[in-house]
């Protein structure tokens, strides 16, 4: 790990420049790709990645430059690059950072059993090979694959007050899917992919199920497509962990991202309906609703020990039995709004510049059993496996779709049904949160794929959650 | 940088040459910018600096097997090689260890191709003179992204392809003070103060329009009109897989029942991959040349995007897909509604300009819904009564671009994507505006 550390922090202290403040955050990626598609692997993807951003403060106007030319001329040049660019736009600046602590905090933080290899590259794709090879032979069933995604990315932030904060991580994104079909509608079942990954080793192939799961994955596509669809109207929810993450993530996340409540996103990923005046006031939620920013958990994907700016991460209640006490919002939000936040001031690589960001987003667990759950739901529906998102740019008015429902009648499970959709309004809807399940149904997700920022930035969050239960809620199928 | 990009990405197709193997081949992939990246909030500068990137994509064909490897290049031509003959032996101990790929399929022409367009950026001052001189009492959010752009693609068989132009894309929306907001962009190769100017003024005028009382609407149909940038949504809704070969073939395209011949789009209705004229490189990421393709013609599905290895699973001929399968340049051919009648012959409806976060409902049935943004006026016998509130619409589009749709416009837009995810899209979209009879809004 950081085997580069010495010569960078040499560079680093060799640097020249005006500035009264200045950083140099140098990210390190290596990403292995690998899926075998109806049993035949697709070709192995790899990519090296290595670059730096140097980030000035002058007259409290801050720049970047961002360079893969890691050179002592690179990063000089870039360094004088942001230098003059915050002069230049120094008149027309919104913001004055004078008044802004810097970090001289020194750490390292590692990803849970960096030290244990993975397996290699032939033995990863014999096992996505057998998974593949397990799903069952039906000509209904038209596309399948099986893949495993493992990145390893080092970090190191430095800057002109002595900090040195170094992370590594190692993150894992296991993902089986099967597609039924018989010519005229399609149904899919996925395990992983896009809802689930964790820092770690091995362990997170095991603890995603994946090995084994295909043939009950296959079996559960077919299903679907015999399966009539969702019917419509209201009906308690039964949202299992792989739903709640997506739940949590597009209207809770989002509209409590402090950059987003002063404006800054209202060109791309939009505004919140939540105001800065609603902290320590607004009812989110019922009682049982309890939400963490929670770096601690060390095989979530976003746990980490400093952000990106240099802030320590540390759990905090935003949403503390329904009432909304403290928004996403890193040191320069902080600054900005007057409100507490988080240490959520993340990027997604050295090419582009951290901004608030979800992390570890959880939902504290109850204390009710699954099967409490459901014998508390006379009329209602389960609805698992997220397959389709879309929430209005204040993140209020949400739809979405799940690729398994099962009906619920007199506190019992029934028949499957597809197609299974649902509807409501943020503002509300956490409102009708009934209960709560406990540590029996927690489960530790995580998600590759949340996209924001001008200029665009993709960063992996986690979500951790029970399943919950939600009284009386919009739900409908689709046309086929 | 050290010398031309161009140059750079020469030197290490020369370098590749000379390490290869009997027996093995190559492509070899460069995508590289240098941006200016300047954020607005309020009309002042909210973020702003500077990126110089630039990667290979080395894929390397042995004995039937085949494997790839990203490295990103650092400006030192000694660096830059030593990463790329890394990548190399990387590969070739990899490649024993796979299976015969059975989908393996390179082009072996010897295709030749480049473009270079080197317009004069503004200097960023001039842009910031002109925000603050134009819209400096306005409340303006949004992204200014300019800077060259390379892309490349080489071939042990002698293929070569170098695609190089400045570009801008200033992306911004002015608020009201009531919350609504009117969106616009003005992008492209050829900077103008002028037109830049005009357009800023023109998004200023219409801001007095979102003064008005707003409209709060009840679910149901309603007429409507959809601009070109509510209409790129949808379309960018169909790149999802829409008319991707594989996609069709596996059940996993919102166009399934059209290609089977199933259903039908309303004879208006005529999309195309029209490569030739756009701003994306003339060749695809998996190395053979881009053609247009006409992909949906008078409502009847035509074509469907095949790449190379698709063409090896399906038995299908390859015509030039990347290995998405996604339109980087959809076209929509135009209609017969002149711009200057819309409200007019809209009467009583919905005027949408923008569509926000769709996805599917029912992705068999090609049934999408999203939501209204920006400037959505509700309007009544061709005048516009005020802006609507948020609204949620969920339909299928064999209604909205089929049984549903009465006019398309005379008049399109090119629609350069504003995307930023890894680095500066070149893909755009040439689309008309639509009037539908009926649209379903749900929440």
């Amino acid at each position: 790990m950081f085997d580069s550390g010495a010569l960078l922090r040499q560079r680093f202290n060799a640097l020249r420049s005006k500035a009264e403040v200045f950083s140099l955050r140098h990210v390190k990626q290596s990403h292995q790709a690998l899926c075998v598609r109806r049993n035949v692997a697709e070709p192995p993807s790899f990519s090296q990645d290595e670059g730096a951003m140097l980030t000035v403060r002058v007259d409290g106007v801050e720049a970047y430059a961002a360079t893969a030319d890691l050179s002592q001329a690179g990063l000089q040049r870039a360094l004088e690059q942001a230098e003059a660019l915050a002069r230049q736009i120094a008149r027309h600046s919104l913001l004055d950072l004078r008044g802004q602590a810097v970090t001289s905090a020194r750490h390292d933080h590692l990803s849970p059993n960096l030290d244990q290899a993975v397996p290699g590259i032939a033995d990863c794709l014999g096992l996505l090979a057998s998974e593949s090879a397990s799903v069952p032979r039906d000509s209904r069933l038209v596309d399948w694959l099986a893949s495993l995604d493992i990145s390893l990315v080092e970090q190191t932030y430095l800057n002109s007050a002595g900090a040195e904060l170094r992370h590594a991580h190692r993150f894992l994104f296991p993902g089986l899917s099967v597609t039924a079909s018989d010519g005229k509608d399609s149904q899919s079942r996925s395990l992983g992919l896009s809802n689930f990954g964790q820092q770690g080793g091995f362990e997170v192939i095991h603890r995603c199920g994946l090995i084994g799961a295909a043939p009950r994955i296959a079996d559960q596509a077919l299903q679907l497509l015999l399966a009539p669809n969702t019917p419509s109207g209201p009906r308690d929810l039964l949202l299992m962990p792989d739903q709640m993450m997506l739940q949590i993530h597009e209207s809770i996340g989002h509209p409590l991202e402090m950059d987003r409540i002063l404006g800054d996103e209202r060109n791309y990923a939009g505004t919140s309906f939540v105001k800065a005046s609603d902290f320590g006031h607004l009812r989110y939620g019922s009682d049982l609703l309890n939400v963490t920013f929670d770096p601690t958990l060390e095989q979530e994907l976003a746990s980490y020990s400093y952000d990106d700016d240099g802030t320590p991460a540390s759990k905090q209640f935003l949403i503390r039995d329904g009432l909304l006490v403290r928004p996403l919002g890193g040191a320069l939000s902080q600054l900005r709004s007057g409100l507490g936040g988080v240490a959520n001031s993340r990027a997604c690589g050295w090419n582009r510049a951290p901004i608030d960001r979800m992390a570890n987003l959880n939902l504290e667990p109850g204390d009710r059993t699954l099967q409490q759950l459901i014998e508390g739901i006379e009329h209602g529906i389960l609805m698992s496996n997220n397959r389709s998102w879309s929430i209005d740019d204040a993140r209020n008015k949400f739809q979405f779709g799940c690729e398994w429902g099962q009906v619920i009648e007199d506190g019992e499970l029934k028949g499957i049904v597809k197609n299974p959709n649902y509807r409501g309004i943020s503002a509300q809807f956490w409102r009708n949160l009934m209960a709560v399940g406990d540590h029996s149904t927690f489960e530790v997700l995580g998600t590759p794929n949340c996209g924001k920022g001008e200029p665009n930035q993709v960063v992996r969050v986690g979500h951790a959650s029970p399943a919950c239960v939600f009284r009386q809620i919009d739900v409908f199928g689709g046309d086929a | 940088m050290s010398d031309t990009p161009r140059h750079r990405f020469e030197a290490l197709v020369s370098a590749l040459h000379a390490a290869l193997l009997p027996g093995e081949q190559f492509t070899l992939g460069f995508s590289a910018e240098q941006s200016q990246f300047v954020r607005f909030n309020h009309a002042k500068v909210r973020q702003a600096g500077t990126v110089a990137q630039a990667s290979a994509q080395l894929r390397l064909v042995r004995e039937g097997r085949q494997a790839q490897q990203q490295v990103t290049l650092s400006d030192d031509a000694q660096l830059d090689r030593q990463r790329l003959d890394d990548a190399l032996q990387q590969l070739r101990q990899t490649l024993p260890l796979l299976a015969l790929d059975p989908y393996l399929s390179l082009n072996e022409s010897a295709w030749h191709t480049h473009s270079q367009q080197q317009h004069p950026l503004p200097e960023l001052d001039e842009v910031l003179a002109l925000v603050e001189g134009e819209a400096g009492d306005l409340d303006l959010v949004g992204i200014y992204a300019a800077g060259p752009i390379c892309r490349g693609f080489a071939s042990s068989f002698g293929a070569f392809g170098w695609h190089q132009a400045n570009s801008f894309n200033f992306d911004w929306s002015l608020f009201h003070a009531n919350g609504q907001a009117v969106k616009a962009n003005y992008a492209g190769q050829a900077w103008n103060a002028v037109d830049f100017t005009a357009r800023l003024r023109q998004a200023r005028e219409q801001l007095g329009f979102l003064g008005l009382a707003a409209i709060t609407l009840k679910p149901g149909s309603y007429r409507a009109y959809l601009a070109p940038a509510a209409m790129d949504e949808i379309a960018g809704m169909l790149c999802w897989g829409g008319f991707s070969a594989q996609a069709l073939a596996t059940g996993n395209s919102a166009l399934q029942r059209l290609y089977n011949g199933d259903a039908t789009l309303s004879p208006q209705v005529s999309f195309a991959e029209q490569v030739s004229g756009s701003l994306s490189p003339a060749f695809s990421d998996e190395g053979s040349p881009r053609l247009d393709v006409s992909l949906i013609d008078h409502g009847q599905a035509h074509e469907r995007l095949i790449s190379a290895r698709s063409a090896a699973e399906f038995a299908l001929q390859s015509n030039g897909a990347d290995r998405y399968e996604s339109p980087c340049a959809l076209s929509l051919a135009a209609g017969n509604l002149p711009n200057a009648e819309i409200l007019e012959r809209l009467g009583t409806g919905l005027y949408i300009s923008n569509l926000w976060y769709l996805n599917y409902s029912d992705l068999p049935a090609a049934r999408m819904t999203g939501l209204t943004r920006f400037a959505t006026f509700w309007v009544e016998n061709g005048q516009i009564q005020g802006p609507v509130s948020t609204m949620r619409f969920d339909d299928s589009l064999y209604n909205l671009l089929g049984s549903e749709l009465e006019a398309l416009t005379q008049e399109r837009e090119m629609i350069l994507s504003t995307s930023t995810y890894g680095q500066r899209s070149t893909g755009s979209s040439h689309l008309p505006g639509a009037l539908v009879k009926g649209l379903t809004l749900t929440l």
